[in-house]
């Protein structure tokens, strides 16, 4: 039984190297991971400012919508559907890892929107108008005073949304990009063993989210402890 | 602070030129204002004015618009008809830059609204340094005189959550005063304090009616409104029932609601 298990893990990993597609896949599900939580940051920080803008004075409707719109598109379908468009229909003359990374982007940037809002309205409104009251217009108001405590208080779901993000990547393989899902199963293909390679990609993840997450509860309790 | 006879030793010129006090318009003019919150009626035509100098008390049973009123006067609520005035300035115009007139008048709210995630210096130069671009030495000194003046400069580089309440309504105070404003609104400024606290904050406010600032003060402490105000505001149901020197109202009140809400509060 070891015996055999130990064989096993030759074939699938030490053979031809075949170590390097799952270091090699790991390489690019962070890239991936990494640019697209960029966007995603970026994009749900200018959709939350637009929408918690609209919530405290009523106006910028029309940006209102269009934020609506893209957030119920977004949350609306799946992700690997998105992806697909985006490399088949959209962008379909560039780089997948391009494509991909756009795509996922735009995907979370739909969640952390709606976190970084969440984070806005949870500021008490007399913040706000303290601001207002001292002379400051309504978006330095937002800028200076609420975003900060807003952020300072997602910032653990924030780095949650990242987490989240490593998984929902391993859908790339959909457009034939080789991340580190893609991998295991090319090794599958290659030894016909589906166990040893499959394990090593599950546990691969396992293993970053394991130590992302402690990360993010040290943050929480450091926060926590700053806010006394 | 701009004309004060009393103290005419201010520490810095005012930028704007005012003229002699007999000429200058009065600080607020409010005609007929009125507010609606949907079918709610919570102002029905407040017509008054407040002169340069003035400590006006409003007084009043809880609903009687008494702060919706105040909030009307730097436009936190959008009135639904009639006219504010400041300085001659129509704020009800949709055209009136509000955020710039607000910087000529400070107010200071019953739950305080110190900005959580800045120090108590930081809280006092946010207006000073982002909106008036004064430099951030000069502001912090001037800050830290004005912390010194309510005795809380010891607590200069503390957050707001380690004050007490009356320390964070007095910080609120020198906040509004860093701007240098010309009238500071005061929205039930004890309300939420227990009483050795509102002790604290009621001596701050009477030094500054002695420094001559013009203030608007929404209260219930009647001790207050009594002593310290040079007029006093009675509201009820929407409307300035009473309005008169504090003699007038406390020691001869003539309308019936009013004696009532004095018997009631006594």
């Amino acid at each position: 039984m070891f015996a055999s298990l130990k064989q096993q893990f030759i074939d699938n990993f030490i053979v031809d190297n075949r170590w390097r597609y799952l270091l090699d896949g790991l390489g690019v599900t962070l890239q991936i991971t990494f640019f697209s939580l960029i966007i995603g940051l970026l994009l749900g920080f200018v959709v939350a400012v637009i929408r918690a803008m609209n919530q405290t004075t009523g106006k910028y409707k029309i940006a209102d919508f269009i934020c609506r719109i893209y957030l119920t598109v977004i949350r609306g379908t799946p992700v690997v559907v998105q992806l697909m468009i985006m490399y088949f229909v959209v962008l379909n003359s560039v780089d997948k890892r391009v494509a991909a990374i756009v795509a996922f982007g735009i995907n979370s940037g739909a969640y952390v929107a709606e976190i970084i809002r969440g984070g806005i309205l949870a500021i008490d409104k007399g913040q706000f108008e303290a601001g207002l009251s001292l002379g400051f217009s309504e978006f330095k108001a937002m800028w200076l005073i609420l975003l900060p405590q807003a952020l300072r208080n997602v910032l653990p779901a924030l780095a949650n949304e990242f987490i989240v993000l490593i998984k929902e990547t391993s859908v790339a393989g959909y457009i034939a990009i080789q991340d580190l899902t893609k991998s295991g199963d090319l090794i599958r293909s290659r030894t016909y063993d589906a166990f040893m390679p499959l394990m090593a990609v599950a546990l691969i993840y396992l293993l970053l989210v394991v130590c992302l997450s402690t990360l993010v509860s040290r943050l929480e309790k450091r926060l926590a402890a700053a806010r006394r | 602070m701009q004309e004060t006879p009393v103290k005419p030793a201010s520490t810095k010129p005012s930028l704007t030129l005012v003229p002699p006090a007999d000429a200058a318009p009065p600080i607020f003019e409010i005609d007929g204002l009125v507010k609606h919150f949907g079918a709610l009626c919570v102002l029905d035509g407040v017509s008054t004015r407040v002169d340069r100098g003035e400590v006006v008390a409003v007084i009043g049973p809880s609903g009687s618009g008494k702060s919706t009123f105040l909030r009307c006067l730097n436009r936190l609520e959008t009135p639904t008809g009639g006219r504010v005035r400041f300085n001659g300035v129509d704020l009800t115009d949709p055209k009136c830059d509000i955020a710039r007139q607000r910087q000529r008048m400070g107010m200071v709210f019953q739950g305080f609204h110190l900005f959580d995630h800045l120090d108590v210096l930081r809280n006092l130069t946010l207006g000073p340094v982002r909106l008036q671009h004064r430099p951030r030495a000069e502001a912090e000194a001037e800050a830290m005189a004005a912390l010194e003046r309510v005795g809380l400069a010891d607590r200069a580089r503390a957050f707001p959550a380690q004050l007490s309440g009356g320390q964070k309504q007095r910080v609120a105070i020198v906040r509004a005063m860093c701007m240098n404003p010309e009238v500071i609104l005061f929205d039930e400024p004890t309300s939420a304090l227990d009483p050795v606290m509102v002790g604290e904050v009621l001596s701050v406010m009477r030094d500054l009616a002695r420094r001559r600032m013009t203030m608007i003060v929404v209260t219930h402490e009647m001790a207050f409104a009594r002593e310290v105000a040079t007029r006093v505001l009675f509201m009820e149901g929407g409307r300035v029932a009473a309005e008169g020197s504090p003699a007038e109202i406390f020691e001869r009140p003539e309308r019936e609601c009013l004696r009532s809400f004095l018997r009631r509060v006594a």
